[in-house]
């Protein structure tokens, strides 16, 4: 018979080795998967997992699209870590994309160089501003974080739909449901000719360096670990619950946001009816899959950045559906889940369980 | 008059998908079990039922798969959490990621498909009596299958020994288990009976209120639906009400639409979102009712060794 019998001590080896199992799991699913839709497995991984970074311009890509993944799944885990569960990332990345916009279409054709620093500031707003309302709600109200941050997300694209379609519309732009493309100034200037790289990804390593040195290194940071760890010890010791709410709801919210003005004046350069391939979601798994470690989520977001462009490589090269990727995000959490039962727990065989069983 | 037995009819029937889901998922919690995935389990069961009603031509063939389906991705989460001992939000999350992911996938194929759905019941001479006729004999099936599986847990939670020792098991686990219930399996139980419940959800909404598949057509009533648990209190005959207070404020925005409003649909589509998120606030508020009402073990891993 299998048991799970707790460890002594949580494994570090397999906090480090469940994202890895859970990754050749998830390959393994896919080796099963792809000749049931009646392609070959190996001519199916090369198009998901090489294709799409073989050239310079694939490589710019995955940067690009790692760049919103990695700085909004940092702000996650700083919530995370102290048991807030901020779900609605995607509904702060589009406020803070409305804000952005706005200054941008606001400021359009200014050639200031202020332009893009206020966007950022106002999207870093509307991201807090956007969070701010499930903190309020926990902390005032004792309101679940997790329904209230997520119904905000289908708030917060029905206005950024009101507003394409509305008065933020572009007049000569055949009705189409965007915005103006902003101008030049609003643009975040490009990092490698021949890709769209731009330099939000320094934006972002720069705030997940800062986030590093915040959970690890500060004493607010600990405390937030603690109070996710030990709400009880964390009480006795003085440690503010509702000051740890806010915290992680805002770190989490201006992150997001940061990430909604990447996009906008990133690879989008305008507004549109959806600013984010579902980014706010898909950095949950990132930071669980990084270990809610800033370090460990660079290397998921650019794990997680090459499932969005394997998607759509499969999807030219296979005419295999690129909703393909959000099944595989889904697996990959999955088995990274079950996996992270060894880090805690380890199998024991035993013949007959019974007689030395604790009760 | 025959307006009011109209509007009674479609506020029923908005709110039903939300009794299915919610009565599924209070179960669950009852067991001390929180699984966040009801939206992905209503997506596949969507997607499942729609898939096998339009292929085999018989929308009950399909409601019965929704069901099917519903019930095997809550497994997934059940041996995730349960077994493996996952943290219950995480894996939850996971599930109704996934849930999105696989019915966006498996739907593609569906998605301009026309179905013959399940129509209301038109019952010749019932149906067509005047006032009572439309309010009594008028409703879709599955509405009257809401109200059967109303009373069914009703009466299972608090009429049978076997609800006693489900929620005795969410209330405290370790005694439940001192005295020789099998917990694990008990929940296991709990949360299959909890994905059946969100398959048959997302089956009404795919094969009989707007016979058709969408990717994402949920649109998030499986996060309302877990809403609606905590504004019931973790009471059945308030998951029935609040139910179809929501199914009410869905059909506004539709009347309002339909009556050429010069506000902006937009506007009314956030309606659902926006009072999900004043009515948690305002029963939340009360954190005694609350901390009385939930199952005391809810959303906490069991692991029989201690």
């Amino acid at each position: 018979m299998i048991r799970l019998e707790a460890r002594p001590e949580p494994s570090r080896t397999f906090r480090w080795a469940s994202p890895l199992i859970a990754f050749g799991l998830t390959i393994a699913i896919g080796m099963v998967l792809f000749p049931l839709m009646g392609k070959n497995p190996f001519d199916a991984l090369h198009a998901f997992f090489i294709k799409p970074v073989d050239s310079a311009y694939g490589v710019g890509e995955l940067l690009l699209k790692a760049s919103p993944l990695m700085l909004i799944a940092t702000g996650l885990a700083a919530g995370y870590r102290a048991n807030v569960w901020n779900i609605g990332a995607e509904g702060q990345l589009t406020l803070g994309g409305i804000a952005g916009g706005g200054v941008a279409l606001a400021l359009h054709g200014s050639t200031s160089p202020f332009v893009l620093p206020l966007m950022f500031v106002a999207g870093i707003i509307g991201g807090m501003a956007w969070a701010a309302i499930p903190a309020w709600l926990r902390t005032r109200f004792n309101a679940n974080e997790i329904l209230v941050s997520l119904m905000l997300v289908y708030v917060a694209t029905l206005i950024l739909s009101i507003l394409v379609h509305g008065a933020w519309r572009d007049p000569e732009g055949f009705n189409f449901p965007q915005s103006k493309m902003f101008t030049e100034s609003a643009i975040l200037p490009n990092l490698l000719p021949e890709t769209r790289l731009n330099v939000g990804l320094f934006v972002a390593l720069a705030v997940v360096a800062a986030g590093w040195v915040f959970m690890e290194k500060s004493f607010t940071g600990y405390q937030m670990r603690v109070a996710g760890l030990a709400p009880a010890a964390a009480h006795y010791a003085g440690i503010s619950s509702p000051r740890t709410v806010w915290l992680g709801m805002l770190i989490g919210g201006a992150c997001a946001g940061l990430a909604g003005v990447g996009e906008i004046a990133g690879p989008i350069g305008q507004l549109q009816a959806s600013v984010s391939p579902g980014y706010g979601f898909a950095a949950i798994i990132v930071a669980f899959v990084g270990r809610l470690n800033p370090v460990g989520i660079v290397f998921a977001s650019l794990l997680m950045s090459l499932l969005y462009l394997g998607g759509e490589s499969a999807q030219l090269n296979l005419a295999l559906p690129s909703a393909v990727t959000g099944l595989f995000q889904g697996t990959l959490l999955f088995f990274l889940l079950a996996a992270d039962v060894f880090i805690h727990y380890r199998i024991r065989l035993r013949r007959a369980a019974r007689s030395t069983a604790p009760a | 008059m025959d307006t009011v037995a109209q509007l009674v009819i479609l506020t029923l029937a908005a709110g039903t998908p939300l009794v299915f889901a919610a009565l599924g998922e209070l179960v669950t919690e009852k067991a001390g079990v929180l699984n966040l995935g009801v939206e992905g389990m209503m997506l596949v069961g969507a997607v499942v039922a729609f898939i096998v009603a339009s292929t085999s031509g018989s929308p009950w063939l399909g409601v019965a798969a929704g069901m099917a389906a519903g019930a095997v991705v809550s497994m997934i989460f059940a041996v995730v959490a349960l077994s493996l001992m996952a943290n219950q939000v995480a894996t939850g999350l996971a599930l109704s990621l996934f849930g999105i992911g696989l019915s966006a996938f498996v739907g593609l194929d569906f998605v301009s498909v026309v179905i013959e759905g399940i129509k209301p019941l038109a019952i010749r001479g019932l149906s067509d009596l005047p006032v009572v006729g439309q309010l009594l004999f008028g409703h879709n099936p599955l509405v009257y299958l809401s109200f059967v599986l109303f009373a069914a847990v009703q009466a299972f939670l608090y009429r049978s020994r076997a609800g006693l020792v489900l929620r005795a098991v969410g209330e405290s686990p370790q005694s439940a288990h001192a005295i020789g219930y099998p917990v694990i399996a008990i929940r296991y139980a709990a949360v299959f009976f909890g994905g059946a419940c969100s398959g048959l959800a997302g089956a009404y909404l795919s094969v009989a209120y707007t016979p058709l598949w969408v990717e994402g057509m949920v649109a998030g009533r499986g996060w309302i639906a877990l809403a609606l648990v905590v504004f019931a209190t973790w009471k059945p005959w308030r998951v029935l009400a609040g139910a179809y207070l929501f199914g009410g404020v869905t059909l506004a925005q539709f009347q309002a639409q339909a009556s050429g409003s010069a506000i902006p649909a937009q506007y009314l589509s956030m309606l659902p979102y926006l009072a999900t998120i004043v009515v948690l606030a305002v029963i939340s508020r009360d954190t005694v009712t609350i901390r009385l009402n939930a199952p005391a073990s809810l959303g906490k891993p069991f692991h029989p060794a201690g």
